[in-house]
């Protein structure tokens, strides 16, 4: 299946990637709109500052997914294409999905007592992250896809613009 | 395993405050650089332009997006406008607190500020003359009110040099006015910057950074330097005075008030004020002993070395003074004032008094400073104080027992007194100490606290390493508050840390091996240094041939930027410790800290290990004693010195 993948040497952890997700996740979809609507849109993807670089965490929709075996509503499933799904009319709030998570990728909403998590965005082609990322640190695909770009740009070295003299 | 607070300070008084806020749950500017942390990458590296509403705008530093911003603005373009923003900020501050002290002599001048006088009639006369004022047989009063219009005239002036600038070596000046840098006033510079990083203004980044240097200029030798030596005039030239420091110096059964920020003005009348009669019966009456005055950042520096008062602390001490739980006032004024504060003193009784209208806390009180009410002001703001020691809760109250002793309070004037005598005051002794090798060289270590590197330690290690290299250390601001409380400001320093040849020299002046020349303003006193370090002769005929060099290791403001421009620019090699927002463009970088050398002498380095600091600052002066022929030092061999 399509994952989103971080290339770690390209984050620059600007949390760009936290506030497309907020805002894709608004019902505006308008990162003015919501915020002069009063509307407080969450992110489902922290920047965290790891050493030596920063780097973004979300849910890597697991194959063998720790959060589904918690789940003991059945609000947390995958589906045909092997997506971690959260289903928000069955989950009771109950947190066992956050505590087997071990990427500490699901967060707690608070106002409606229940999970919430990266959905891939559903509504879009590019996730909204991966489009935001302004060094294109962010990638959507498959591992084999990931694994050859990461190599081809390794080939290339691509040059930095501002080392051109 | 060292506790959190452990490895928050290096200062045990901060470390016990912040055992106390950690375990009542109290936040400080610690765990909010935790909650911030990442960092935004763009921002530190300065390719985020934000100046016109075309964008805002980044550049991918990694070259697969955008080169460049909506404009067509490239890296080397944003980073040098961003940082020119920075210079022309910091500036503007220094010098803004200039122009108040001008317009504060211009009052005393004409009669119309009572609580203040002119205390140092000799300085008065001396820059009477060099701004080209008649002095013969006229009084004081009249003197100041000229010398006050000169000086804000210096503001305001639009064409021509301004009047510190002969004050630098003849080469340096020279060396200005070829690059086309001497600054033609002090606001001008500043309002050119402004309007040269505007949408589509100047976009070669060298022709920014050289106004870059232009207005830092007119910071050091013109806005910080009418603000100290006016200063002086108004309310006397530092003395060396011994004064304690840290935040043992809060007294439990006093009534205390903690002064912060930089004007020394209102903070200096309410030192008189704590011995007013009717306010020490007040305090009597609501069972406190008295009333006990201390400082905090560079208003603490200012009120110390004229009057000996006690010093709470530094930038990063400034919450841990409130959650002491024993502050009655916080009364502030301009410049490194954490918003926060007001946060933190609602967990206590600590009533925040803001007194300038440039610098107003929303639900804060206010209470205007007014140079013709000054003491009526600073009585008002005591009362308060009196009137709030009983809402002290008794339980909340911890003030750790650290302060130690220090000798604060040496001027560009004072040194060369204690080097050469009252009546036959010189440099010579120092410079005859540098050209026969006892003493290294020079270096200035300056600048701010920032919670990226542990506090104190980063001034503290890279001024150890210094003094046992032979090399005598000048400070301001919160580094020289940093290493007060270490205990590097008394004279015994001299045995403990100073190698062989820079402990004579203290031992035979009776001096410190870390002299303490103000606050962060008083950076000029530095520039003077130097310049009657060069007059002196022997050591050279501009400032960058001096064996000296410069050092911002826990820098944070605006105001740092500006300063290391204005040594830079001056000709002295200086050493940053956190990166400055440049390194997006490496043409930027490469110009600051190699190329621009070739231009004006001195250079940038940014370096975060404070004893690699000191390495480089150390092969700097080395350098520079080769190339004025001297001698090698007198007691060290130099494989021996120099830690890997």
């Amino acid at each position: 299946m399509k994952k989103i993948f971080c290339n770690l040497k390209l984050c620059l952890g600007c949390k760009t990637c936290e506030i497309a997700c907020a805002v894709e996740h608004s019902k505006s979809k308008d990162l003015f709109k919501s915020i002069s609507a009063g509307e407080r849109p969450r992110t489902r993807v922290k920047v965290a500052s790891g050493a030596p670089a920063p780097f973004p965490i979300r849910c890597q929709h697991c194959e063998d997914a720790p959060c589904v075996e918690a789940c003991m509503s059945g609000a947390m499933s995958k589906d045909k294409a092997g997506a971690t799904v959260h289903d928000k009319d069955k989950c009771v709030g109950c947190w066992m999905c956050i505590m087997a998570c071990p990427f500490g990728a699901l967060a707690k909403d608070d106002r409606e007592r229940i999970v919430f998590k990266c959905d891939l965005c559903p509504d879009r082609d590019v996730p909204a992250c991966v489009e935001a990322c302004p060094t294109k640190a962010l990638f959507i695909g498959t591992t084999e896809e990931f694994e050859k770009r990461v190599a081809a740009r390794k080939e290339k070295r691509v040059e930095l613009r501002h080392n051109r003299k | 395993m060292p506790k959190k607070y452990e490895k928050r300070s290096a200062d045990k008084a901060s470390q016990q405050v912040l055992k106390k806020a950690e375990e009542e749950h109290i936040d400080t500017i610690w765990d909010r650089y935790e909650a911030m942390k990442p960092q935004c990458g763009f921002g530190e590296l300065g390719i985020c332009c934000t100046n016109c509403y075309l964008g805002p705008c980044r550049i991918d530093p990694f070259g697969e997006g955008p080169a460049v911003g909506v404009c067509g603005a490239d890296a080397d373009t944003i980073v040098a406008r961003n940082l020119l923003r920075h210079i022309a900020a910091g500036g503007a501050a220094h010098s803004d607190h200039g122009r108040d002290v001008a317009r504060m002599i211009r009052l005393i001048g004409e009669g119309k500020a009572h609580d203040y006088e002119i205390k140092d009639e000799v300085k008065l006369r001396f820059l009477c003359e060099l701004y080209g004022i008649a002095t013969g047989g006229k009084k004081k009063d009249e003197l100041a009110k000229a010398l006050g219009e000169k000086a804000l005239a210096q503001f305001g002036q639009q064409e021509g040099e301004i009047g510190f600038i002969t004050r630098a070596p003849r080469k340096r000046q020279e060396l200005w006015r070829k690059l086309n840098i001497v600054p033609r006033g002090i606001d001008i510079e500043v309002v050119e910057a402004m309007h040269r990083v505007n949408m589509g203004v100047d976009t070669d980044y060298k022709n920014i950074l050289m106004q870059g240097f232009r207005t830092a200029l007119a910071d050091g030798w013109g806005g910080s330097m009418v603000a100290t030596e006016l200063q002086d005039i108004v309310l006397g030239s530092p003395l060396p005075v011994r004064g304690k420091v840290n935040l043992g110096v809060l007294k439990e059964d006093h009534v205390n008030m903690v002064v912060h920020g930089h004007e020394p003005a209102l903070p200096e009348v309410a030192v008189k004020a704590a011995k007013d009669p009717e306010l020490l019966e007040m305090a009597k009456a609501v069972g406190a002993k008295g009333l006990n005055i201390v400082g905090m950042c560079c208003t603490a520096n200012e009120v110390l070395m004229r009057h000996g008062v006690p010093v709470a602390g530094n930038f990063l001490q400034q919450e841990l003074a409130v959650i002491t739980g024993a502050v009655e006032v916080l009364m502030v004024d301009v410049q490194c004032i954490m918003p926060a504060l007001v946060e933190v003193a609602s967990c206590f009784h600590t009533e925040i008094v803001t007194t300038s209208p440039k610098a107003r806390f929303p639900g804060v009180t206010y209470i205007e400073f007014d140079e013709r009410k000054a003491y009526e002001i600073s009585k008002t703001i005591w009362k308060k104080a009196i009137a709030n020691f009983k809402n002290r809760r008794k339980d909340a109250v911890s003030i750790p027992k650290e302060s130690m002793d220090m000798v604060a309070g040496f001027s560009a004037e004072v040194i060369a007194k204690m080097l050469g005598g009252t009546y036959r005051s010189t440099y010579r002794p120092l410079n005859d100490a540098i050209i026969a090798g006892r003493v290294r060289g020079i270096a200035g270590v300056v600048g701010c606290n920032n919670p990226k590197v542990m506090h104190d330690w980063g001034h503290l290690t890279l001024v150890k390493e210094l003094l046992k290299n032979d090399v005598i250390v000048l400070e301001t601001g919160c580094a020289a508050l940093a290493c007060g409380k270490a205990g590097l400001l008394r004279p015994e320093a001299a045995f403990e840390y100073a190698g062989k040849g820079l402990r004579e020299v203290c031992e035979a002046v009776g001096i410190p091996p870390v002299l303490h020349m103000g606050a962060c303003v008083d950076n000029s006193r530095i520039l003077i240094a130097a310049c009657e370090v060069l007059r002196e002769g022997g050591l050279g005929e501009d400032i960058s041939d001096l064996p000296a060099a410069g050092a911002a290791p826990e820098w944070m403001s605006e105001k740092a930027i500006t300063i290391g421009f204005y040594f830079v620019g001056s000709g002295v090699f200086t050493v940053f410790g956190g990166p400055m927002p440049i390194f997006g463009s490496e043409r930027v970088t490469d110009f600051l800290t190699k190329d621009v050398e070739a231009v004006c002498g001195g250079k940038f380095a940014f370096e975060a290990d404070p004893i690699k600091t000191a390495k480089l600052m150390i092969e700097h002066i080395d350098r520079k004693r080769a190339q004025l022929k001297l001698k090698g030092l007198m007691y060290q061999e130099k494989e021996s010195l120099v830690r890997a």
